[in-house]
């Protein structure tokens, strides 16, 4: 599987890493890794480490985590964003909604 | 198990044919028996059996023979034919196959063999079958999808093309189907003369990336024509997406406000690749950043309509382009990237050659054609300083024309609100002025923003002598705006009926300490001494300074038309 998600011990914070292509094909299986779940994480981090691409629809997955998350207060970070990655969050200036490093 | 099927057995040898009926009907299927080939062809004919048990050596047509011509009657249609044969080499058995045969079965016959094998083949055909359906259902369906594009298209040109894509300074390239790759691209006019350009790319494909474009569109003519600013139309759009599409779908864009007289443009880019303003005198270009989220995905609260503003000077392009270019990646998996791109652009001397080459080095790249690309080229339209007649949302019966209005703009008012739209409907109630709807909507915009930037604001427009100096105003003009406490801007309005037609009186004033009329006629390109003026001589039917030097009178005649 592409995407897996992980709760940390206290049930607080949930790791979703994503792996390959993130794009429209992973809609589905984005959505399970953090609606799937028993718990009901107050953070949430989305690992990119392993992500060689991400598109538009991959943006809009981001942001419908956020909605998910709480909106304005959802608290998300993005990890370890390649450079890649990193210019194309930039060019949407989605620093201004998720922590991104 | 398995439904009743139809079998046809062709075989010469009468015991055989008698056994082999005999083991097929004790199976449960309907048997149909020939002699020959030739028989047995006719027979399909008839009665369309779902499957045949065909011997290879016959008198009259062999079996051979016989399988070709029934494959070929069958048509798309999966009928099994299993051989019959005591023939035993590789190479006999080989042309059953060949001659369309599906399987064979070596004599002398075992029963449990056999209705295995017709239990295997009846569900190949099934399987088949299967395909089929469903083959021509997803054509049908294909077919559906494409006919509705095609109305959509046909609805969304319609929307699209009252625009100005089509004027003289504009050069765009996109892919028939852009939009329903997302991709968008509009260009109006303004009333006062000069365009409002939008490039836009939805997130997605297909329908769902294009429905959001018709809100869209109409958002960005209608509110253009009726002369709102860039900054408005910014927020309105993005509140009205933000409203109706679901979270996850949203459209990054750059829009230019290109003010031809005025030498400005004004961008604002939320999501879209940088795009770039060229200069024609080979001075560096300018890259045009994204600054903001796209469009579509913040509360109307925490929007910002900030924009960029640059000097234009004729000679200078500006170029913008969606993801589709930069995104294409080879076989590899590369992406032809920002670098390629900017060589091109380095590269390149003939500026209306600039698509072709970008496209040239892509289906060099990709060793594809690439489909959803979008480029636009905007320059300065030389013939474009006439103000435009406006769009009218409804015939306007009524002609009252004797009234006067005035209105005072206070600090407050000022920061947020442009008033020009809302005067000039008010106007343009009276029907004998709309055909100079667009003179009187730049009359009016050249009086407001003097009125605003150098009485209520004191900002000094020899600041715009150079570009950094440009900056430097625009950044000045933001900034007091943003904290402007004090000042108004009036306007008087008076509608004079006349023996045969009626007048139009504006007075505009400002709070600003007046001007030193001496001084004014020295900075050759104050707004309203320099081209500002004129433009307003132009237009007008009179005008007139206050003795006090803080406002200025203006007049439109008319006539009654027979």
């Amino acid at each position: 599987m592409a995407i897996t998600s992980q709760p940390s011990a206290d049930g607080q914070e949930l790791t979703i890493v994503i792996r390959g292509r993130f794009d429209f094909a992973s809609h589905q299986e984005f959505r399970d890794a953090y609606e799937r779940v028993s718990v009901t994480p107050k953070r949430y981090q989305v690992d990119l480490r392993d992500t060689s691409y991400l598109d538009s629809s991959a943006l809009g997955m981001l942001l419908l985590l956020r909605d998910h998350a709480g909106g304005d207060s959802a608290q998300i970070s993005l990890l370890n964003c390649s450079s890649d990655v990193r210019k194309i969050l930039a060019i949407s200036n989605f620093e201004q909604l998720f922590k991104i490093s | 198990m398995s439904e009743r099927l139809a079998i046809l057995i062709a075989e010469d040898n009468a015991a055989d044919r008698m056994l082999l009926s005999t083991i097929v009907s004790r199976q449960g299927h309907r048997v149909l028996t020939a002699s020959n080939g030739l028989e047995a062809v006719a027979l399909f004919e008839q009665e369309r059996p779902h499957l045949v048990l065909m011997d290879a050596l016959m008198p009259v047509m062999d079996g051979f023979e016989a399988a070709r011509r029934i494959k070929d009657q069958a048509g798309e249609a999966l009928v099994p034919i299993i051989f019959l044969t005591s023939l035993t080499e590789g190479e006999a058995l080989v042309r059953c196959l060949e001659a369309g045969g599906d399987d064979f079965l070596a004599k002398p016959y075992n029963r449990v063999i056999l209705e295995a094998k017709i239990g295997a083949m009846d569900r190949l055909r099934r399987l088949h079958d299967t395909v089929l359906q469903q083959r021509d259902l997803i054509a049908l369906h294909n077919e559906h999808l494409l006919h509705e594009q095609r109305v959509a298209k046909a609805v969304f040109d319609k929307v699209a093309h009252s625009g100005c894509l089509d004027a003289p300074n504009i050069r765009y390239m996109q892919s028939p189907y852009a939009l329903f790759n997302g991709d968008l691209l509009l260009a109006a006019y303004k009333p006062s003369g000069g365009m409002h350009v939008m490039l836009g790319d939805f997130t997605g494909h297909g329908l769902p990336a294009a429905i959001g474009a018709m809100p869209l569109a109409e958002v960005f003519y209608g509110m253009t024509a009726k002369g709102h600013a860039l900054a408005e139309i910014l927020r309105e759009i993005n509140a009205k997406l933000k409203r109706i599409l679901p979270v996850g779908v949203f459209c990054c864009a750059t829009l230019l406000n290109i003010s031809s007289k005025r030498g400005l443009l004004e961008v604002w880019n939320g999501g879209l690749p940088d795009g770039y303003l060229l200069h024609g005198d080979g001075r560096p270009r300018q890259p045009l950043v994204s600054r903001h989220l796209p469009l579509g995905i913040l509360e109307p609260a925490a929007f910002s309509d900030r924009c960029e503003v640059y000097p234009l000077a004729p000679g200078d392009r500006i170029f913008l382009l969606s993801d589709g270019v930069l995104e294409a990646s080879d076989q590899h998996g590369q992406l032809f990237g920002e670098k390629r791109l900017l060589r091109l652009l380095e590269a390149n001397r003939q500026p209306q050659a600039l698509f072709e080459e970008i496209q040239q080095a892509l289906v060099t790249f990709r060793g594809e054609q690439q489909d959803d690309v979008s480029m636009v080229q905007v320059g300065l339209a030389e013939d474009d300083e006439r103000p435009r007649p406006l769009a009218f949302a409804d015939s306007g019966q009524s002609s009252v024309m004797d009234w006067s209005a005035s209105f005072e703009f206070r600090a407050l008012s000022l920061r947020h609100f442009n008033p020009l739209p809302y005067l000039l409907q008010l106007l343009l109630d009276v029907q004998a002025l709309r055909p100079r709807g667009g003179e009187l909507y730049t009359v009016l915009a050249e009086l407001y923003s003097n009125a605003l930037e150098h009485g209520v604001m004191g900002l000094d427009s020899s600041l715009k002598q150079d570009a950094s100096g440009f900056a430097e105003y625009y950044r000045e003009r933001r900034l007091r705006l943003a904290s402007l406490r004090d000042g108004y801007v009036r306007f008087h309005l008076q509608m004079l009926p006349e023996a045969n037609g009626g007048r139009l009186i504006v007075q505009v004033e400002d709070s600003g300490p007046g001007f030193d009329p001496a001084r004014v006629i020295d900075t050759a390109d104050d707004a309203l001494s320099g081209r500002g003026l004129a433009l307003v001589r132009e237009l007008s039917d009179g005008f007139s300074r206050c003795p006090d030097g803080r406002g200025v009178s203006v007049e439109f005649c008319w006539s009654a038309e027979a």
